[in-house]
């Protein structure tokens, strides 16, 4: 009976975690000024997020029925490796057709290469 | 290498089959057994013992992990501000690290660091332009990450 109520909270602690962050990511789309920014909201929290409800999932089933998800295991495999490459493809993709940095932003050392190609071509 | 983890997978299906139990349990306890034996048998192979880079495999996963937590905390700290003040920018680093694989997992874990996104690599130059969301701040935080990550990167490659 402890055993349960132990393992219940355990669990509901990861999946909470999890909500809270992928609520901060939305949170952080709606209120960031540009596409780069938003990014960052949307590649770190939400894997973050991810990772605690689907590890909460796989020790559900762990604990209470004895069963090694493989598929959760996996599934948190491939989050891990898509989302930061995602985030790279969305700011590259975004900065080669011309998305403007905010009007707060201090450097961009990239203008410069992408110019000098420009004039290469 | 390859071949120490194709003896270690036979020795694993044959635990399977003595114990004629199909199920993950019985595999990863017959794939640790398999471990022990290939570590105790270590010499006889040509080539390093491939348990030495598992070990710098997981250092490296728990270094993303840790990596992940803390910017997802200064994200969640950054986004909750009452007023939203943050200073972005590119900037550019250099790598001493060389094939593809290499860059590739030193831009996933620069992407993880607190505070910034690769957004260009350069592989002549191998330089890499960084998108950090504050810039004098995570511009210091990268640069000192990036010797970690670059050590432990060697580690398992070389």
């Amino acid at each position: 009976m402890i055993m349960n109520v132990a393992i219940e909270v355990i669990v509901s602690i990861f999946v909470l975690i999890g909500t809270a962050f992928s609520l901060l990511s939305a949170l952080g789309f709606i209120r960031l000024p540009d596409v780069y920014t938003r990014n960052h909201a949307g590649t770190k929290s939400i894997t973050l997020g991810l990772l605690s409800i689907l590890i909460g999932g796989f020790l559900y089933f762990l604990l209470t029925e004895h069963y090694v998800s493989i598929r959760l295991i996996l599934g948190i495999v491939f989050v891990f490796i898509t989302a930061p490459v995602a985030g790279h493809l969305i700011c590259r993709s975004a900065y080669r057709s011309g998305v403007k940095l905010t009007e707060t932003s201090a450097k961009d050392d990239l203008k410069a290469v992408y110019q000098d190609r420009q004039n290469e071509v | 290498m390859a071949v120490q983890i194709l003896f270690n997978f036979i020795i694993a299906i044959i635990w399977m089959f003595l114990h004629d139990a199909w199920n993950a349990l019985t595999f990863i306890s017959g794939y640790f057994i398999g471990f022990l034996f290939i570590f105790a048998l270590r010499r006889f192979f040509p080539t390093r013992f491939y348990g030495y880079t598992v070990i710098a495999v997981v250092k490296l996963v728990f270094l993303f992990i840790s990596e992940l937590i803390s910017s997802s905390i200064l994200v969640a700290k950054q986004v909750t501000r009452p007023t939203i003040n943050v200073t972005p920018g590119i900037f550019k680093v250099h790598t001493n690290l060389e094939s593809d694989w290499e860059i590739t997992l030193l831009s996933s874990l620069i992407t993880l660091t607190p505070g910034s996104v690769v957004i260009e690599i350069a592989m002549e130059e191998k330089v890499l332009f960084i998108h950090a969301m504050d810039i004098p701040e995570s511009e210091a935080l990268v640069l000192k990450a990036q010797e970690k990550f670059e050590r432990a990167i060697m580690e398992v490659t070389r």
